[in-house]
């Protein structure tokens, strides 16, 4: 019996050093990213979504701490997810009630991860978790998996280059569902018979969409107007 | 030849009924900028409301581009009963007024006094095109503005660049002329055949909105006839508005989806246009001439 409840103190003992661990690993990844305040950047915009024909456009990217986050096309229509591109690390962070919890470890790029899972405390946030692959060595997150209430599920990617200092990435890739896209012809006056027929495989890729964001310049705490986010 | 050109291209004009259709396509343009100049964001909502569900759409969707390719989608379907008002008028109107057997005592063939008429008959097609065009793209890049191009198909949506798309409406105005050009010649070959215009206009009409709705069918039986109607290919203006993608799926800016369709469709029509004129033309030099 001894055994026993010294076994449930060591593992409960150890999950509860874990577990606090992972909040100092989050904080400090968090500590890295507070350093900025605010940061102004451009970069090109790949949209990749089946139903979707748009060209590679030049896009600038705003943020302001908080949370405030925009993208704006350079001139032209720009094509987003629903629920927008806001949903990243520094919208993730901006919020200090949440729960962190270790998931074990895993290979993100060749390079080896802590899986963190962060849970809300707060019950109306539009975030329900999300699931981080930390770089441990260089305060980094990888690649990041979020749920919201509204918007499903988004996967973010992310690869790090000149301003890895500053824990902001020079190439995002942000993986999301689509619905399917279907217009009466009757509507859009097309009278051909070519409709094509997809294949299972093909209609399970036409659910995922992707936005690719590369960034080619950013510039960091110079100031950003608030009415950049109006 | 050109003599006998501008003399109907005279009548042509002096007939209070030619400006019907330039009044109408004013009035039409006109009435489509107002609404959307008043209320365009809740059309733009409501032709959203589809791909908004997965996809938000930022910057200003509804511009002159814009505005001129709902223009077109909708007026270029009702353009060809206009052009019936001129066409079929073009034989039966002169033997309505007791003018064809007169005329046709003067020195020339019978051949080339129906080929100007004909030519008359397009020439007056191609200036209501450019009415249109003036009205539908000009007028709409000065009101509007002018900024990308956001297209929704059937099956998938296409965003153009601004600067990708001017050359597309010269193309595609170059193609509607051809389509309305094939109007122009059904209407034209109907009018040899009665001496009322009127009956003449609403065979045109009826054709047309017969065959349109044959083309707008997607019934399966239906569709084997659909690639022979000139109504299917009259349409093929909007393919210079499809782009072609890589692999990568990113679009190729100045590339079109499917030319040869286009190739196809424009043969298809010029055939149809030659087969209309030399109908004509051989069923005016055996007919009987009688008013």
């Amino acid at each position: 019996m001894r055994k026993v409840l010294l076994f449930l103190f060591t593992f409960h003992f150890s999950l509860f050093t874990y577990s606090q661990d992972m909040t100092a690993l989050v904080m400090k990844v968090k500590a890295k990213l507070d350093l900025i305040s605010d940061y102004e950047a451009e970069g090109r915009m790949k949209t990749d979504v089946a139903f979707i024909k748009a060209p590679i456009g030049k896009v600038r990217v705003y943020y302001k701490k908080p949370n405030q986050f925009r993208l704006k096309k350079d001139g032209g229509i720009s094509l987003l997810p629903k629920g927008g591109v806001s949903v990243n690390m520094n919208t993730v962070f901006a919020t200090t009630d949440f729960v962190s919890l270790a998931s074990g470890e895993a290979v993100v790029d060749g390079i080896k991860t802590r899986v963190v899972k962060l849970l809300p405390t707060n019950e109306t946030s539009d975030i329900v978790l999300t699931t981080m692959y930390i770089d441990e060595a260089n305060l980094l997150v990888k690649k990041m998996v979020t749920t919201t209430r509204e918007n499903g599920t988004y996967e973010i990617e992310m690869t790090y280059g000149k301003f890895a200092r500053y824990a902001l990435p020079d190439k995002v890739v942000f993986a999301f569902n689509t619905k399917d896209y279907k217009l009466p012809r009757g509507i859009t006056l097309e009278f051909d018979d070519n409709e094509k027929q997809l294949t299972d495989a093909e209609k399970l890729k036409n659910k995922k969409g992707r936005v690719e964001i590369r960034y080619t310049n950013y510039l960091i705490n110079k100031g950003v107007s608030d009415s950049v986010f109006n | 030849m050109w003599t006998l050109i501008q003399i109907e291209l005279f009548k042509i004009f002096r007939r209070p009924r030619t400006y019907i259709a330039f009044a109408a396509i004013t009035g039409l343009i006109g009435i489509i900028q107002f609404g959307l100049k008043l209320d365009g964001d809740s059309y733009v909502d409501f032709m959203m409301r589809d791909i908004n569900s997965s996809i938000t759409v930022e910057g200003k969707i509804l511009n002159g581009y814009q505005v001129c390719y709902i223009v077109l989608q909708i007026l270029l379907v009702h353009v060809p009963l206009l052009i019936a008002l001129v066409a079929a008028d073009m034989i039966s109107g002169e033997a309505n007024m007791g003018t064809l057997r007169m005329m046709l005592t003067r020195p020339i063939s019978r051949t080339k006094f129906l080929l100007a008429k004909f030519m008359a008959t397009v020439a007056y097609t191609l200036m209501l095109l450019v009415w249109l065009a003036i009205l539908a793209l000009f007028v709409n890049m000065l009101l509007f503005g002018t900024d990308d191009l956001f297209l929704l198909k059937s099956q998938y949506v296409v965003l153009l660049k601004k600067d990708d798309i001017f050359w597309r409406y010269l193309w595609a105005f170059g193609f509607a002329a051809l389509a309305m050009t094939t109007v122009a010649a059904l209407g034209f070959l109907f009018s040899l055949f009665a001496e009322n215009s009127i009956g003449h206009i609403v065979a045109t009409m009826s054709v047309i909105i017969f065959f349109t709705i044959l083309s707008t069918l997607n019934i399966p039986v239906f569709n084997k006839i659909k690639p022979f109607l000139f109504t299917t290919h009259m349409i093929g203006w909007k393919e210079f508005f499809d782009i072609r993608v890589n692999d990568a799926n990113e679009a190729i800016i100045g590339s079109i989806q499917n030319p040869q369709k286009i190739l196809h469709s424009a043969l298809v029509l010029v055939l149809h246009i030659a087969g209309f004129v030399t109908a004509s033309i051989v069923i005016f030099r055996r007919k009987d001439i009688l008013s």
